[in-house]
């Protein structure tokens, strides 16, 4: 019990006074899972977009196996990625083996999947009349396209924010392809992995409250986007009426 | 304008709609009148070019919707529709409005200007900054239908568009179809299941019943001129009889019908099986001891006992058994005039213009 409690201590000690091991971790785990996030989103919302949007065989089949990878888990990811950059492997000449860029790689294969199916999701969800008025109104498909994403944005965004939550408390893909190297590719999980073995409890609880701290902006961030607050500010913004 | 030809659609197996044929000329207004799910709804989706019909053609002025070179999106930017359920994007009301003249390329400044104009038609300006998604069903109609109108279309089509509305704002939603189509020239058709509605602002009026255009006409025709039993009752007849024509003078029948003879205006020879279309408001009532036929135009006054007096808005809806059940609509101060009771005796009187005849349908 004493451990935790002094342990929780040091910790905050390490957090107030900017420990520089301690902010280059977090500073490197944010860097790593926000490149995955928007690379995963820039590939994800088109292309969820382009799946939603047209009608061909197998969609139905597709959307349950991007579903299912879900729930991958992050060392298979990892291991795949590894044979792929590995010396020997297909794409061993980038070299992006043990590097950041390597695990942005990993991360991003790793959440395009739940990113991509909420995407679709969130798409669906518009309802069916606001297409047709779109087109009604002369919309091209273009256009009407446009709208649609717009009308679904809250949703897509949480998708995003989501996959993020994914990427920055993953330990499989960042242990495997970054292989925790200190002031190179050593991230917040992986860092608590490796103090925690060495006996380091109070830099493994700041680093630990740090995830949190993130995961809690991410929740809030989450929240703040599906009840609507950012609606409601953008009310304020616009003014009341004036009679 | 529009130049429909056996058009039907089909979902799964049944026929929504059913080889309906129907032309509706620039500058009119066309309302479709039938119960909840004749296929109002369909019809117009396929004028509006959402739908395309399983069979049958569909020119729209001249153009072949259905020749695969034919570009729809031109087509459809001379149209506008109303939906039955409001869609509203999560934007501003004004945003809203504006969509249709964005997707034209219309310049902003201008854009600015017909918003407010439009918006100030249906009575929303002071709503133009606020989210479309927080406005009430109703306000929520009325945007629709400025967003509608201000694309100058030169067809609007309506699909229920005040059953949202309280009675103050399908007026002010009346008003503005009528003037759109008085200064625009703009052919409108609408879809209601108001039968009141319908009448009061076309110009022809078609009744749609399980899928087929069964009657087009003018509002008179429909009203009192209607083709089948079925249209009959969905137009407020409550009263269809049966009867053979025994004597025809110049057009002036005798029609036995449950025993008693009644008169009517029709050239249906002697020998003709009928039915006999009698509208509840042509019917008045009087007590047998103060009715004197001699002195009046009626010609036909029928005696019966009453079977059932129910309200009906402002009126009073008197079933009286004459051999034949009659109903008669008569306001509440004539009502409690006569003292009128249930079990009474009275006189129905009928004009014999008043009787619609057409040869039996069953």
């Amino acid at each position: 019990m004493s451990d935790i409690l002094s342990g929780i201590t040091q910790a905050l000690n390490l957090i107030i006074t900017l420990n520089p091991d301690v902010l280059e971790i977090a500073a490197l785990s944010i860097y790593i899972s926000l490149s995955a996030t928007l690379l995963a989103a820039c590939i994800s919302v088109p292309i969820g977009g382009l799946i939603h949007f047209y009608e061909f065989p197998g969609k139905k089949v597709l959307i349950t196996i991007i579903q299912t990878l879900y729930s991958v888990p992050t060392v298979v990811v990892g291991l795949v990625i590894y044979l792929l950059l590995s010396r020997s492997g297909p794409l061993g000449f980038f070299g992006l083996l043990f590097t950041p860029e390597g695990m942005i790689l990993g991360q991003t294969v790793l959440i395009i999947p739940i990113m991509m199916g909420l995407v679709i999701s969130a798409l669906s969800g518009v309802d069916r009349t606001i297409r047709d008025t779109l087109i009604s109104l002369g919309a091209t498909g273009f256009q009407g396209v446009i709208q649609i994403v717009k009308e679904a944005r809250y949703a897509i965004l949480s998708a995003v924010i989501l996959g993020f939550g994914r990427a920055i408390s993953e330990v499989g893909v960042a242990m495997m392809i970054g292989g925790n190297i200190n002031g190179e590719t050593r991230v917040l999980t992986t860092a608590i992995a490796l103090q925690t073995g060495m006996g380091d409890f109070p830099f493994s609880i700041a680093l630990g409250i740090i995830l949190l701290a993130i995961a809690l902006v991410v929740v809030i961030s989450l929240n703040l986007i599906t009840s609507g607050v950012f609606h409601k500010a953008g009310q304020i913004w616009a003014g009341a009426p004036k009679e | 304008m529009i130049d429909l030809a056996g058009i039907t659609k089909t979902f799964g197996k049944t026929d929504v709609i059913r080889e309906i044929d129907l032309k509706i000329t620039k500058g009119e207004i066309f309302t479709l009148i039938g119960p909840s799910g004749s296929g109002k709804t369909t019809l117009l989706r396929i004028i509006d070019l959402l739908d395309t019909p399983s069979a049958g053609s569909y020119r729209f002025d001249g153009t072949d919707t259905q020749d695969p070179a034919t570009d729809l999106i031109p087509l459809r930017r001379r149209m506008a529709m109303v939906f039955q359920k409001p869609a509203v994007l999560n934007t501003s009301v004004e945003e809203n409005v504006a969509f249709g003249l964005k997707f034209r390329g219309v310049d902003s400044k201008i854009i600015g200007e017909q918003v407010r104009a439009a918006l100030d038609m249906v009575g929303l300006y002071h709503l133009a900054k606020r989210r479309a998604i927080s406005l009430s069903g109703g306000e929520m109609q009325r945007v629709a239908i400025a967003r509608a109108i201000i694309t100058k279309p030169e067809i609007l089509l309506l699909d229920e568009p005040t059953a949202n509305l309280d009675p103050l704002s399908s007026d002010t939603i009346e008003s503005v179809i009528k003037k759109v189509n008085r200064e625009s020239k703009t052919t409108v058709i609408l879809a209601t299941h108001d039968m009141v509605q319908g009448q009061r602002l076309a110009d022809r009026i078609g009744v749609i019943m399980n899928g087929s255009l069964v009657q087009t006409g003018t509002g008179h025709d429909i009203f009192y001129r209607p083709d089948t039993q079925a249209i009959a009752r969905f137009v407020g007849i409550d009263t269809i009889l049966s009867g053979t024509v025994t004597k025809n003078m110049e057009g002036h029948a005798y029609i036995e019908v449950c025993g008693r003879t009644i008169e009517a205006v029709t050239s249906l020879p002697p020998g003709t099986k009928v039915n006999l279309y009698l509208r509840p408001e042509e019917v008045s009532l009087s007590l047998p001891k103060t009715n004197d036929h001699s002195r009046s135009s009626i010609r036909n006054h029928l005696t019966g006992r009453i079977t059932g007096i129910v309200p009906f808005g402002p009126f009073e809806r008197i079933t009286v058994d004459c051999g034949c059940t009659i109903t008669a609509l008569l306001t509440r101060f004539s009502c409690e005039d006569l003292h009128l009771l249930p079990g009474m005796d009275v006189v129905a009187e009928i004009k014999a213009s008043a009787v619609h005849v057409t040869a039996y349908k069953p």
